[in-house]
């Protein structure tokens, strides 16, 4: 029999780990953070929960082993094709008109989707006037993100996205592959910076015309929800867009009324800015 | 017994049948929100809401994260995400990694669902060909939830069925064609 982490141990856990690392996961969705915090303990193989705290309290390079596997990096390149190609036939032509153009992919864990980003700019020949940030609160996946590295198996998947999301190359010209990994073009990953950010605690960094969040906010509760919008909407420019998950919704926020839905996509553009 | 506060319906290949003949009884005075966790291909992956539609009166509809869970109402897990319930009786979205090399999973969903319903949750698992929803279901009947298992026998793909009535106690077994009475006996026992 297992033990199971009640509700209220998460708490506990939670509060330590602010106190002793300045990390807030208070306000995450509990269920999914218990699933993942259970699963690790279990994994693991801690014999009680006191002394899965007192590691966590204890050894830094736990908490780091910590962070990265209960906050979820699942992502893929070019996932939800149609979303990638109404970006190309929607907002591309519309950044295209700017002199210089900034992409922010917030919470992009080990980064395929600002890989598939830079395909498209480079397809549409924005690439060399963007610039494209990638970043995340968990330094280990920005890491890797950082190498454009990939699995081989992933590449038929990704190809299939690809052709789906209206790419017109072969896209595996895009990387070299030797034995099991995939490397990605430099002339991709030259446009790229990565950096770890914290949705929660950092602060705006720049000024964007782009801004992706896709299926980060379904692990937030409402009221951080809100904050990250807020995040958003300071860091975004008149016009710009902010592009959500495929379950995700502006339309509760407190910045809903200032912004408008592109079709039936989840992308919103900023038409005012704030009062 | 308990009248349960709520159903949650987990089915995978040839599930969809025993589903549509449920929905004919959930009626919007269905006194408990029913969630249905169906492993889909792509050949419904969209038209499955308009397709339960057209057999039940009650609202019918995609979880949306964050959404309070209200009875009457028929939740339709969405493709590609795991669907989780918070203690104060909301949905969340989970787009983990897959269980059973399924997302949604219906383990995931049993497990989450008896955690925070405990004995006032009914579990049921229809036809299937893979072992998810099974783990779950032992989850729910060690917390005291109600367990159904479609009869393997009447069941197009009974290997889902069959192992969970293999590694779990549960309470009933109930054949295909009996399932929409017993859901809705079930639902209108009066309270004790």
């Amino acid at each position: 029999m297992i033990t199971a982490i009640r509700i209220e141990e998460l708490d506990i856990l939670l509060n330590d780990l602010f106190t002793r690392y300045g990390y807030d996961f208070t306000e995450y969705s509990k269920a999914s953070l218990q699933r993942r915090v259970q699963r690790l303990f279990t994994l693991d193989k801690f014999p009680s929960f006191a002394e899965f705290r007192h590691r966590l309290q204890h050894d830094p390079q736990y908490f780091r082993r910590f962070v990265e596997e209960i906050t979820v990096n699942v992502t893929e390149m070019l996932r939800d094709p149609s979303f990638y190609r109404t970006l190309r036939s929607t907002i591309l032509p519309v950044l295209a008109t700017y002199p210089f153009i900034r992409i922010w992919h917030a919470g992009c864990a080990t980064g395929e989707e600002v890989y598939s980003m830079a395909i498209l700019l480079k397809e549409t020949g924005l690439l060399h006037k963007s610039l494209l940030y990638g970043t995340d609160i968990n330094p280990q996946v920005i890491e890797r993100a950082r190498k454009g590295i990939f699995p081989v198996s992933q590449m038929q998947k990704f190809s299939e996205n690809y052709i789906q999301s209206g790419g017109i190359h072969d896209f595996s010209s895009y990387y070299t592959a030797n034995y099991h990994l995939a490397k990605f073009d430099n002339s991709l990953t030259g446009k790229m910076i990565f950096s770890t950010h914290n949705l929660v605690s950092d602060f705006s960094f720049n000024e964007f015309q782009l801004i992706l969040c896709r299926n980060v906010l379904i692990y937030f509760e409402r009221g951080l929800q809100s904050k990250v919008f807020k995040l958003f909407d300071y860091s975004l420019e008149n016009f710009g867009y902010l592009a959500l998950g495929a379950k995700e919704s502006l339309r509760f926020s407190p910045i809903a009324d200032r912004y408008r839905q592109i079709g039936k996509e989840k992308i919103w553009r900023k038409v005012h800015e704030a009062g | 017994m308990r009248r349960a506060k709520l159903m949650v319906i987990g089915g995978s290949a040839g599930s969809l049948q025993v589903i549509m003949e449920i929905m004919s009884v959930i009626r919007p005075d269905f006194p408990l929100p029913v969630l249905i966790v169906l492993h889909r291909n792509s050949i419904f992956e969209s038209n499955l809401e308009e397709l339960f539609a057209s057999r039940s009166q009650a609202i019918i509809k995609e979880v949306e994260e964050k959404e309070v869970i209200l009875p009457g109402v028929i939740y339709i897990a969405p493709a590609d995400y795991h669907v989780l319930i918070e203690e104060d009786q909301t949905f969340s979205l989970d787009y983990s990694e897959r269980v059973n090399f399924s997302r949604p999973s219906i383990d995931v969903t049993f497990r989450c669902a008896a955690d925070v319903y405990g004995t006032d949750l009914v579990c049921l698992l229809l036809s299937g060909g893979n072992a998810d929803g099974v783990e779950g279901l032992g989850y729910v009947k060690e917390r005291g939830g109600l367990t159904v298992v479609q009869d393997p026998v009447t069941a197009e793909v009974p290997y889902m069925p069959q192992h969970a009535l293999s590694q779990v106690a549960v309470d009933f077994v109930v054949a295909a064609g009996n399932i929409p009475a017993f859901i809705k006996g079930l639902a209108f026992l009066p309270p004790v």
